[in-house]
């Protein structure tokens, strides 16, 4: 409480980039991982061929749902990083710039200790990322077209579910270097929201 | 169960995997496209160049638009020819799954660096 009234007339800001950058990666990706263990554990035990428990109506369009809603966060975490994030990323300074902070790729890519997060990190994590919309929309379409037929089919339950383990995998690669690429480098700039205010005392 | 809910083993039927299976293979190509551009674009200065369809995010827009419209295509022709029949999904999962696990391993930049 006593830092509360210490800090009593100071605002809380954010920038336009750090605010997308935000819903990018803990709106859509964070979002679409979380979601992941759910569509694996049900495409795992309702749909096995050895599932005695019988599948619902219901069941089935909810997990139809559910993976439609998975593709449109991966397609949206995808085209908001490529077309809005990354392009702030890789801005290139004017001659001359001194302060870097404003262009995370230089930034990173000036000091030694750093570099590697660009050349490892951002080059694995902007490609990687594609691979997640494409196999979560091929697992949505197919078990919409399957439904419980899948159980009938168990390469091509199997194959899917692989598929969706592997967009898990590759979104966590695309998160873990999109958190830690905005640790060392982060998105700034465009003009700020304010978010709180508090009273002058 | 209310009258509306239906088992699967009563409701199950043979039904034709074809359009399935063009699906997981075309998503497997799909996914592959993804390092083959990616690969070329690293490669090539010419074809770099020729990858920048959206200039402020440089030739990565090419190489994921040219490979979501490969993805798309082969999707499209591979549902067209397989939707209506029954189709050996062993040997179609395991190319498909080669497929995703190299376009996962050849995004990689160390493995990049190799060619």
């Amino acid at each position: 409480m006593d830092e509360f009234n210490r800090t009593r007339g100071q605002a809380m800001e954010i920038t336009v980039r750090s605010l997308l950058t935000l819903l990018h990666g803990m709106g859509f990706g964070a979002l679409y991982l979380l979601a992941c263990s759910g569509a694996i554990v049900e495409l795992y035990r309702r749909y096995s061929p050895g599932s005695l428990r019988p599948i619902e109506v219901q069941d089935e369009r909810f997990l139809g749902a559910y993976l439609v809603g998975m593709a449109i966060l991966a397609w949206l975490a995808v085209l908001s990083g490529t077309y809005f994030i990354y392009p702030w990323y890789r801005a290139v300074p004017p001659a001359g710039t001194t302060n870097l902070a404003a262009f995370p790729q230089r930034l990173l890519m000036a000091s030694p200790t750093t570099v590697a997060w660009h050349a490892i990190g951002m080059e694995w994590k902007e490609h990687v990322a594609w691979l997640v919309p494409i196999s979560i929309t091929m697992a949505a379409a197919v078990f919409i077209r399957h439904g419980r037929n899948l159980t009938r089919h168990p390469q091509l339950r199997n194959a899917v579910l692989c598929f969706v383990f592997v967009s898990f995998v590759a979104a966590g690669i695309a998160g873990f270097f999109g958190a830690m690429l905005d640790k060392y480098a982060p998105v700034q700039g465009g003009q700020n929201i304010q978010l709180m205010s508090g009273e002058k005392p | 169960m209310n009258a509306k809910s239906t088992c699967a083993s009563a409701q199950v039927q043979d039904f034709p995997n074809g359009a399935g299976a063009a699906a997981l293979l075309a998503a497997g190509i799909g996914s592959f496209m993804v390092a083959f551009f990616a690969i070329l674009a690293d490669k090539s200065a010419a074809i770099k160049s020729l990858m920048i369809f959206y200039k402020p995010t440089g030739p990565l827009s090419g190489v994921t638009t040219c490979s979501a419209v490969a993805w798309i295509l082969c999707w499209a022709i591979l549902d067209r020819r397989w939707r209506r029949r029954m189709v050996s999904l062993g040997p179609i999962s395991t190319i498909a799954l080669i497929l995703l696990g190299l376009s996962l391993l050849l995004t990689f930049p160390p493995i990049v660096d190799l060619f």
